[in-house]
């Protein structure tokens, strides 16, 4: 049974040769899952150019349900969307090296799952060809977005989000494209040399990096928190029973994070499988993110608890109303799964046994994923069927057109992924070489002796550093 | 701004934050709706249908609860079937509330639009700017009345097959898909009246500007007019009963007086008021 992180004895072209086979051409399972995603998006967008000439109509969407899946999904991808942000910037600050075989698939996760939180917005519009105008521009006639509204702070606060964490993607895997361009042959090695931006592994390079992925890694926790507070500012600042609730934004942010862990979870699974990545994302490795899953699980589950029993011991008819609504009424069962899911699934987590069990784990993560997709469903709906004025109360179920739409979000995210792993490394290669650097050397007294200050720094009379360049 | 000064000067200050400063205003709209005297027959909501251009959306929608009816009598039954199958609804124990937009002047749906298509006029008015709005409905989601309603479906061809077309009130737009909509308290008619006092060189009197519903509704129970003028019929109902503009909790001691808003302990501050039916004990 494996118990360290990573074999401390892995050759570097080793590490090279693994993570630059993940990029050949791909076998035949690869292109039926393309498929598969391409078929899911087809689905949506047959749904979406209904929706778009018919109106929100079809989607069952009415009085009172005026928000329903698509608002709840879209907050359920920006959660997803907090699984690099958690992996890469947090765990690198605290400088838990476990995340490095790991970091690359959940900051692109990241990235992904905000293009595709980003759709809805749009999607959910009554007049989509106008959603331009909750952007600041300069129009003619002097008209700004309302700055007051939540929406608008949604838009602001996403696209910033975005383009950091694409910034960051990008930025971190600069000395991958190095070792891509320097492997690769035709329009591969045009895109890595560009995209690389001339890296050559030099000392001033190396210094300079650091220093800026260092700093990127801090710019983006604190985004990352104000993005998922700001989306949990749409309910939290509506009056509405259910809605009105001061610890949403907290909320909020241990459930994306919670959200985006489990789905770290499946991938790796699913990566370590189809590319073989065993060496790399191992199993002990799992065993951490598994725990820290549960961790949050638990965090998630007494903010859970805890709204629930400030509802219950608190003056608001109303809102108390709503909670046992939940419980009780016509969405129950979609309730009491999402808790289920939430709750009592991650316990799993907490057994090593468990842990190690591989199918296990991917069907928990799933589980888990699903739970938290309810519990964005369960905020918007029973709210809205159920609010302070009784004349207005409605049950309400979403119609094809919107299960059609959330669904191929699942295919449009899997397809912009796939690409992903087969033209970027999904497992970062000089990362990796500097958790096995450290690792080995951990366990050498001597050359732990002669390292002053931090492992890896040069010391004085050495040469230049020769990682990275081309011999 | 002292908080006690906002506390209690709630509703200016935030029609002042609006116009950008403290205004005093020209009109402040208002309603009072006797219940007692309603009688529940739907004139009232048919002829906003009329007035308004609202589309009939058809037996299947209306199922759906995609209905548009700005104006909506909803019936509650507070006592048991007292009465028998000969007598009227309110005798079997049935009361109608007509609610229609309260044009609240602390709306909870003017900050929430991405837009800016929802805002407070200075006649008192919460406006709603059809070909600014987007359709994000999250002014439908904030209002606790539930009282904005949203185009599901172009309704154009479907409602107004030719010649109904002709019938369309030609001073209102008829709204396309994806906008939201709601009771303006006939903002159309209010303009027009405002245009022939400002052509006569004269104020608007009471009586120049009836909202379709008070216009139509057999009983008078609907009384609209402004509430700044102190001899306008509405103003001397509000004051009668002891109701302010601009409060959150009013002084009920008087148990003999009926008036009412509807949730105003949200601080919504709304522009319509109740006076309940007169019960007997």
């Amino acid at each position: 049974m494996q118990t360290k992180d990573i074999n401390e004895n892995i050759a570097w072209a080793k590490i090279n040769k693994d993570v630059l086979r993940s990029m050949e051409n791909p076998r035949m399972g690869y292109w039926v899952a393309l498929a598969a995603c391409v078929a899911m998006i087809a689905c949506a967008v047959v749904a979406e150019i209904y929706q778009y000439q018919v109106g929100m109509g079809p989607a069952n969407l009415n009085w009172p349900h005026m928000w329903d899946l698509y608002i709840a999904t879209f907050v359920f991808w920006i959660g997803m969307s907090h699984s690099g942000t958690l992996l890469s910037a947090i765990l690198h600050i605290i400088q838990a090296d476990w995340r490095k075989p790991i970091y690359r698939f959940a900051e692109a996760m990241t990235l992904f799952s905000l293009m595709t939180a980003g759709l809805f917005p749009i999607i959910h519009l009554g007049r989509v060809w106008n959603m331009y105008w909750v952007l600041p521009y300069v129009s003619d006639r002097g008209i700004w977005p309302n700055f007051r509204s939540p929406l608008v702070w949604d838009a602001f606060a996403i696209t910033t989000y975005m383009t950091s964490s694409a910034l960051f993607l990008f930025i971190g895997m600069i000395p991958d494209l190095a070792i891509c361009r320097d492997n690769a042959r035709g329009w591969r090695q045009k895109l890595y040399t560009v995209l690389s931006l001339g890296w050559q592994g030099d000392d001033r390079q190396w210094r300079n990096f650091r220093r800026i992925y260092l700093m990127m890694a801090c710019f983006l926790i604190p985004l990352a928190v104000s993005v998922h507070s700001i989306v949990s500012a749409d309910f939290a600042m509506s009056i509405m029973p259910g809605w009105h609730i001061t610890s949403f934004p907290p909320y909020f942010v241990a459930g994306a994070l919670y959200s985006g862990c489990a789905a770290i979870i499946t991938l790796f699974i699913i990566l370590r499988y189809f590319f073989r990545f065993d060496e790399y994302m191992t199993i002990p490795i799992l065993e951490k993110t598994c725990k820290l899953t549960f961790a949050i699980a638990m965090v998630w589950s007494y903010l859970t608890l805890i709204e629930f029993a400030s509802v219950w011991y608190g003056h608001d008819a109303v809102a108390k109303e709503a909670l046992v609504e939940r419980f009780v009424g016509p969405y129950s069962p979609f309730f009491w799964l999402m808790l289920f899911c939430g709750i009592i699934v991650p316990f799993a987590l907490a057994f090593e046994k468990l842990r190690r069990h591989l199918p296990t784990m991917f069907v928990v993560s799933l589980l888990l994923n699903l739970g938290m997709w309810l519990e964005r469903w369960m905020i918007v709906t029973p709210t809205l069927a159920m609010s302070y004025y009784p004349f207005a109360w409605d049950i309400m179920w979403p119609s094809m057109v919107q299960w059609a739409i959330v669904f191929g979000s699942f295919g449009w995210f899997g397809l912009l992924f796939l690409i992903f792993v087969k033209v970027f490394p999904s497992v970062s290669m000089y990362e990796v070489k500097e958790m096995v650097f450290h690792r080995r050397h951990y366990h050498s007294e001597e050359i732990a002796t002669k390292l002053h200050r931090r492992e890896g720094d040069p010391q004085p009379g050495d040469g230049p550093s020769t990682e990275g360049v081309r011999s | 701004m002292s908080l006690k000064n906002i506390l209690e000067n709630w509703s200016h200050y935030r029609r002042g934050i609006e116009e950008g400063g403290h205004h005093d205003y020209e009109h402040m709209w208002g309603m009072a709706i006797d219940l007692n005297k309603c009688t529940g027959c739907n004139a009232c909501s048919v002829a906003c249908y009329a007035e308004n251009n609202l589309p009939t959306v058809g037996k299947e929608r209306l199922m759906k609860g995609q209905g548009l009816h700005w104006l909506r009598m909803e019936r509650y039954w507070d006592e048991p079937n007292v009465g028998g199958d000969d007598q009227e609804f309110q005798e079997r124990g049935g009361s109608f509330i007509p609610t229609m937009c309260q044009q609240c002047n602390a709306a909870p749906c003017e900050p929430v639009c991405p837009v800016a298509a929802t805002y407070h006029t200075p006649d008192g008015l919460n406006a709603q700017i059809y070909n600014r709005c987007i359709g994000s409905r999250y002014c439908a989601n904030n209002c606790p009345y539930r009282l904005r309603y949203f185009n599901f479906y172009s309704y154009y061809e479907e409602s107004w097959p030719e010649p109904l077309n002709l019938q369309l009130n030609p001073d209102i737009s008829v709204r396309d898909m994806g906008v939201m909509e709601k009771c303006t308290f006939c903002v159309q008619r209010v303009r027009s009246a405002k245009d022939t006092a400002a052509r006569e060189g004269r104020k608007v009197m009471d009586g120049d500007v009836q909202t379709a519903c008070a216009q139509t509704c057999p009983t008078q129970a609907i009384v609209f007019g402004d509430m700044l003028d102190k001899e306008s019929k509405v103003s001397k109902i509000w004051a009668a009963h002891e109701v302010e503009l601009g409060k959150a909790k009013q002084n009920k001691s008087n148990k003999e007086l009926r008036g009412y808003r509807v949730l105003e302990g949200l601080n919504t501050d709304p522009s319509v008021l109740y006076l309940d039916r007169v019960r007997e004990v």
